[in-house]
C-alpha cells in the first residue's frame, strides 16, 4: 500500500509498504533515514523515539498504515525543528523543513565549528556534545527527541521530571548521569538558546 | 495482510462484521509487539486512530465516559480528581512514549491480567460498552473478563469506552515492579472506598489467570467499617482489621511461578500492598471526607 504523511515538514510517499510495517521500517529502510534506530521492536527501549503529531511515541508500535496524513518529526528534523519553534513556528515560506536528501546526509556540526554557517544543531543536541552524554551514540537519537519534547512543554523540569520523561529510554553503555547533565544545561541554557520556549 | 482503515465508528463497526477476525489496532502497543517478533499475521488489521470520538471523554454528573483510546497521558493529566485510581495506574504504564498511545480499551481487549488499568476498573466499578452492527450492549467489568486473555466479548464487537463512576472517595493503586518504568507488574492492587455507599471495592493483577476483585476482603472490610461505625467516626482502623483485611485480599490470589515472580512471592506482596493502600484511602478518608488525593506511591 501506499502511505502518504509529512516527515521533518516535507510531504512524502512511501511505495509498497507492507500492512504490517512498522513506521520505523518506513523510515529506515524505504526512506533512508536511519536516524532513528531499531534495537527492541516491543517500545521497551525508546531508540527509535519520534513526534507523531507532536507528541513522543515508538514509532517500532506504530503500524504504517496509521500515519497516513500524519506529521512525523525524526532526530534528523529535530535541528530544524528546534529552529522554527525558537523562531515562533509557522512555516509561512512553505520551505521550511528538512528534505529527505538533506535529512540522509545529515551529520553532527557543533555550532561553533567552521564547517557550516548556520547552526546545525538544536539546542538539546548542542548540549549532548558539551556535556559528553555521548557515548556509543545509539541511544542518543531517542533521548535527544525526548528530551526536546521535555524542555519544550516544561523550560526548567526537575530531577524527577527529567528522569520520567526519560524513562522510556535505554542507554546501555549507562551513561545517564551525562545524559541529565545534558538536559539540565539545555534547561539552564534556555533563554539564550530559547531551548525551552513552548511551541 | 489487509489494513482496514475506516473513517467513522459505524465504518468501523461494519468492517468488524464483515470481517470478525479483523484484530483492532489503535496504541498499537501491543499488537504491533506481536507484529514485530512475528507472533502474530492477523489477516485484517483494523485502524482506529482516524475515530476522533474513540479519543474524547466526557464528564457527567456522576459519570465518566472515557472513549476506549483516550491514551493513559491523557488520563493521568485531565482525570485525577474524577477517576483517580485509575489516574494512578495510568501514570505506572511502560513509559511517556508508551502512555501517549496505549489506552483503556486495548487493556481490556487483550484482556491480559497483567494489565495495569484492571485493578483500578474492578475497583471503581465500571461497566465497559461494546458495540457491533448489532447493537450496543454494557458488560460490568465483574463479567468482562472470562479466562486468560479472554473476555465477554462478540467477535464481531469493538470497545467504544468505559462508564467508570465518578470518585466518591479515596482510590489507591499499588504495583510491585522491578523499576519504576518499563515493568509489566509483578503483581499489582488497587482499592476504591466508597462512603456513599459505605462499600470498599478492590482489584488485583497479575495474581490470578484473570483480573480480579478480593471480595472475601471487601465484604469482612466493609462490615467491619459498618459495625465500628468507622465511616462516621473516622477513627483509625484497627491494626487486627487490616491484618484480616491483607489476608482475605492475598487469600484471593491464584497465581502462578513465572519469570516475573512466584505464586508465594506474588500472594504475599499482594497481602502488603492491599494493608498499606487500604491505609493511605482511609487516612485520606480521615483527612477530607470527600478526599481522592494521593500522589503516586511506590509500594
Amino acid at each position: 500500500m501506499r502511505v502518504t504523511f509529512t516527515v521533518n515538514g516535507r510531504r512524502q510517499e512511501a511505495d509498497d509498504v507492507w500492512e504490517g510495517e512498522s513506521l520505523l521500517y518506513v523510515l529506515r529502510e524505504r526512506m533512508g533515514l536511519p536516524g532513528s534506530k531499531n534495537a527492541c521492536e516491543q517500545g521497551e527501549c525508546g531508540s527509535c523515539t519520534v513526534r507523531l503529531d507532536g507528541v513522543p511515541v515508538c514509532s517500532c508500535l506504530v503500524a504504517a498504515g496509521q500515519v497516513e496524513g500524519r506529521e512525523v518529526v525524526t532526530v534528523e528534523g529535530l535541528a530544524d525543528f528546534a529552529k522554527q519553534r525558537a523562531e515562533g513556528g509557522g512555516c509561512a515560506s512553505g520551505v521550511c523543513g528538512t528534505s529527505v536528501a538533506e535529512a540522509q546526509q545529515w551529520q553532527a556540526r557543533p555550532a561553533g565549528s567552521q564547517a557550516g554557517e548556520q547552526a546545525e544543531l538544536s539546542p538539546i543536541q548542542q548540549a549532548f556534545i558539551d556535556a559528553g552524554a555521548v557515548q556509543c551514540g545509539f541511544c542518543t537519537p531517542g533521548l535527544l527527541v525526548a528530551a526536546d519534547e521535555l524542555l519544550e512543554r516544561n523550560g526548567s523540569p526537575s530531577d524527577a521530571d527529567i528522569r520520567e520523561a526519560l524513562s522510556g529510554n535505554l542507554c546501555r553503555c549507562t551513561g545517564y548521569e551525562k545524559i541529565l547533565d545534558a538536559v539540565r544545561l539545555a534547561a539552564a541554557r534556555g533563554d539564550s538558546h530559547t531551548a525551552g520556549q513552548g511551541a | 495482510m489487509d489494513f482496514l482503515r475506516p473513517a467513522s465508528w459505524e465504518e468501523a463497526l461494519a468492517a468488524k462484521a464483515e470481517h470478525p477476525t479483523a484484530v483492532p489496532i489503535a496504541g498499537g502497543t501491543d499488537v504491533m509487539v506481536e507484529i514485530n517478533f512475528d507472533h502474530r499475521r492477523p489477516e485484517y488489521l483494523l485502524d482506529l486512530n482516524r475515530i476522533g470520538e474513540l479519543n474524547e471523554w466526557e464528564v457527567g454528573e456522576r459519570t465518566v465516559r472515557l472513549g476506549a483510546s483516550v491514551p493513559y497521558t491523557q488520563i493521568m493529566e485531565n482525570l485525577r480528581a474524577e477517576l483517580p485510581g485509575l489516574a494512578l495506574a495510568s501514570h505506572t504504564v511502560a513509559s511517556p512514549q508508551i502512555r501517549n498511545r496505549g489506552g483503556v480499551g486495548g487493556n481490556l481487549g487483550t484482556a491480559s491480567p497483567a494489565g495495569d488499568a484492571h485493578p483500578a476498573l474492578l475497583a471503581a466499578g465500571c461497566e465497559v460498552e461494546v458495540e457491533s452492527v448489532r447493537g450496543r450492549r454494557m458488560i460490568p467489568i465483574d463479567d468482562f473478563y472470562t479466562g486468560v486473555k479472554r473476555n465477554a466479548m462478540a467477535p464481531d464487537e469493538l470497545i467504544r469506552s468505559v462508564h467508570l463512576p465518578k470518585a466518591d472517595g479515596p482510590q489507591q493503586f499499588s504495583k510491585v515492579g522491578t523499576r519504576n518504568a518499563m515493568v509489566i507488574a509483578v503483581c499489582a492492587f488497587g482499592i476504591a472506598l466508597h462512603p456513599e455507599t459505605r462499600t470498599v471495592r478492590t482489584g488485583i493483577g497479575s495474581a490470578a489467570p484473570t483480573p480480579v476483585r478480593a471480595k472475601e476482603a471487601e465484604a469482612f472490610l466493609t462490615a467491619a467499617l459498618e459495625e465500628g461505625g468507622f465511616w462516621d467516626s473516622g477513627s483509625p482502623i484497627p491494626p487486627s482489621v487490616a491484618k484480616q483485611f491483607a489476608q482475605l485480599a492475598a487469600g484471593a490470589c491464584n497465581p502462578i511461578d513465572d519469570v516475573r515472580g512466584s505464586a508465594a512471592y506474588r500472594r504475599h506482596a499482594v497481602g502488603i500492598m492491599a494493608r498499606r493502600t487500604l491505609g493511605w484511602t482511609w487516612e485520606s478518608y480521615r483527612g477530607n471526607a470527600h478526599g481522592s488525593k494521593g500522589g503516586a506511591q511506590c509500594a
